[in-house]
């Protein structure tokens, strides 16, 4: 086989069309396990705040789950929250400093679990703030554990034999519960398990912030996001395995547009 | 600005509006309800905002956020919204963030809440017991200076009877001098600089600014604990010259304490008084020192028996220690029960007056 | 034997953690991983490039590590491809 050069940039005239890492991404280098979602879905969120030219009114709100690594490597101003807690947090900076985009980053644990009650009643209020849901449908830090979005027949540390609904009951499926809320003007769904996923979902990403900006309410985006570690699989088959479960129960689309 | 006839619940809005409190989240709860509909009266008129959050939990997370931009900010609740708050309580010491809360309690029976914390970790919050709504006025307005001396949460122990009567109070803002600046808080401005800042309770800066670590951040809040224990503890003593006996009490009820050892001491009976205003730093040494050479004593709140603990530990033997205290509560469990009546507590006293061993004083 | 490739990457080898995501993420199939003896510092085996590269930005897009710069040539060249 004959390989070409990847160590330095290509010496034929040619144009740069794409970065190592976003702008606002402070450093490449993180602990995440080999073949995670989650970056992929950092990736979408920084590069839109860099195109829409927000980046020096931001603050960004994220929980506490393998994400929170991230706290320490994204360039914008930033509020840690304690698990669960993004929402009401970034409600109170939003209704002390209005004109700024402020958003939450929070796993599905942080959100659906522990945080329900909160990110429901900021949708119900209409925050003009954007939740940005990275879903996994599992508790990744703590080891793989079941959460409540994660699907029927799914494996995990305590869902041993297989999520089983009579047992353990049904997933939740967020976006579509938040898109039933008046309050609601924007919510989709959208993933990282192939390119055309990705650039899917950056456009809902961009509808989303752009929304609160344009002062249109409350906006969402869940993005599915692989982890073959918290699914027990190699790794290179993390794309696969979501788009044969979870992709199947959370589907992918915009589920609101006001 | 001239006294007007308020309750405590409206006089304690207003003083944390003149000393510039912004934002308020609250969930109705009795006797506290009363404070939050003041606020909610109060501040959009000063271009603040006051939410109703939709659980107690959500309304110290939306205070968290208006903190860190820098605001004055406060929440509150009675003692069971104060339970649900807890880990947001400990955690926000970590952060740092100069949180007020407001306890409007049903009795005194959160003591322990207070000083001991309901929440996980080393943490201290600085605990002022107003006894009236005058000194509530006054400790409303210090909590918020306090609080951003230190970048320490406070919490100020109101109560049902705080909150329920009226008196006429002069709410001006008080000035107790200069506070650090808030360089800490977070606007948003410095997204994409390269020196974006973080408000974060596990003391984790940014990339190439990482800071020493969560042990050195959990570690450092110890020297920061004691020099706020060196620096703020707050009490008010009376007729500890020649005392034999001394009753110690706190907040709403310490008022009445107050009125009958007056009595007493005009009808001869040698008995003093000390009143912790700081439950939290707890004025171990104005105990200790009016308990050296007495012949008891005696330790009157309307719970159980928490303060009395340290009240002991001021006391660390020099005389013999009764609780005449007791739980008292209406028929509703959120006011004022039979206990605290002057007649009741003079009783109280007189009774333990005379169990204490004679002599000792020299 | 040459073919018209219209883009190319640098990969920042190093950083790879041995995913593979990109490997499968490629539409015209030019990433092959390295030998199992072509390890980096970190243990893994690293994407490698050969001709045909369309720089569409699929592999910077899936990539969790941020190994990926991508670039257009201007024009098209041919590259020895077997």
């Amino acid at each position: 086989m004959t390989f070409i050069p990847t160590d330095a940039a290509p010496s034929a005239p040619s144009r740069k069309v794409g970065d190592f890492k976003p702008d606002l991404l402070l450093t490449q280098e993180h602990h995440l396990c080999p073949g995670c979602g989650e970056p992929l879905a950092l990736r979408i969120l920084l590069e839109t705040i860099q195109e829409l030219g927000v980046a020096d009114r931001t603050i960004a709100v994220p929980g506490i789950g393998c994400y929170t690594s991230f706290s320490s490597t994204i360039d914008v101003d930033l509020v840690q929250a304690l698990h669960g807690r993004a929402p009401s947090v970034a409600t109170g900076v939003k209704r002390m400093l209005p004109d700024r985009c402020v958003f939450t980053l929070q796993g599905d644990g942080d959100m659906v679990n522990e945080g329900l009650q909160e990110v429901i009643h900021t949708a119900a209020r209409g925050e003009a703030i954007t939740c940005v849901l990275l879903n996994n449908g599992v508790f990744g830090e703590t080891g793989g554990h079941m959460t409540a979005t994660s699907v029927i027949g799914q494996r995990t540390k305590t869902s041993l034999d297989g999520r089983d609904a009579d047992y353990h009951g049904y997933p939740i499926l967020i976006g579509n519960l938040l898109a039933q809320l008046q309050g609601a003007a924007y919510v989709a769904r959208g993933s990282v398990h192939s390119a055309g996923a990705v650039a899917k979902t950056k456009k809902m990403m961009h509808k989303a912030f752009e929304t609160q900006l344009r002062g249109g309410g409350f906006s969402f985006v869940e993005v599915l996001t692989m982890c073959p570690t918290g699914w027990f699989i190699p790794t290179a088959d993390g794309p696969g395995y979501m788009d044969d479960t979870l992709g199947q129960v959370h589907t992918m689309g915009e589920l609101k547009a006001r | 600005m001239a006294r007007r006839l308020m309750e405590g619940s409206e006089a304690m809005a207003e003083a944390a509006i003149a000393c510039g409190c912004r934002f308020f989240a609250g969930y109705p709860m009795t006797p506290f309800t009363e404070l939050l509909e003041h606020f909610a009266k109060k501040l959009p008129d000063v271009g603040g905002v006051c939410v109703n959050a939709e659980s107690e939990l959500e309304a110290v997370g939306m205070t968290w956020g208006a903190l860190a931009t820098g605001a004055r900010a406060a929440t509150g609740s009675t003692g069971q919204g104060l339970s649900l708050m807890q880990e947001s309580f400990a955690e926000m010491t970590l952060a740092e963030l100069p949180l007020v809360v407001f306890n409007m309690a049903r009795g005194q029976g959160d003591y322990f809440q207070s000083t001991r914390g309901g929440g996980h970790g080393d943490y201290r919050h600085i605990v002022l017991a107003p006894m009236d709504i005058a000194e509530a006025v006054e400790h409303t307005q210090l909590a918020f200076h306090l609080a951003d001396r230190w970048r320490n949460p406070v919490l100020v122990y109101g109560d049902y009877l705080l909150a329920h009567t009226s008196e006429a109070v002069d709410v001006s803002p008080v000035d107790f001098g200069p506070v650090p600046a808030k360089d800490w808080a977070v606007d948003g401005s410095l997204g994409g600089s390269g020196r974006s800042r973080s408000v974060s309770s596990l003391g984790i800066g940014k990339h190439g600014n990482l800071g020493p670590g969560i042990e050195a951040h959990f570690q450092a809040m110890v020297p920061k604990q004691e020099a706020i224990a060196a620096a703020e503890v707050r009490v008010e003593t009376g007729f500890l010259d020649g005392a034999e006996v001394v009753v110690i009490a706190f907040g709403t009820a310490a008022k009445f304490v107050r009125y009958v050892v007056r009595q007493l001491r005009d009808e001869g009976v040698p008995i003093g008084y000390v009143r912790p205003v700081t439950l939290w730093p707890f004025p171990y040494e104005a105990v200790a020192a009016a308990s050296e050479g007495v012949r008891g004593v005696m330790v009157f709140e309307l719970n159980s028996g928490q303060m009395v603990d340290d009240v002991r530990l001021g006391v660390l033997g020099r005389a013999p220690v009764q609780f005449i205290g007791g739980i008292s509560t209406d028929g509703s469990g959120f006011g004022v029960g039979d206990l605290l009546d002057v007649d009741v507590i003079r009783g109280r006293i007189e009774a333990a007056l005379s169990s204490f061993p004679e002599g000792a004083r020299a | 034997m040459k073919v018209l490739t219209r883009g190319t990457v640098t990969i920042d080898t190093g950083t790879c953690k041995g995913c593979e995501l990109c490997i499968a993420a490629c539409p015209p199939d030019v990433l092959v991983m390295s030998d199992p003896a072509q390890v980096n510092e970190l243990g893994f085996r690293y994407p490698r490039l050969v001709a045909g590269c369309t720089g569409c930005l699929a592999c910077l897009q899936v990539c969790p590590d941020f190994c990926f710069e991508v670039f257009k040539f201007e024009p098209p060249i041919e590259l020895e491809v077997g």
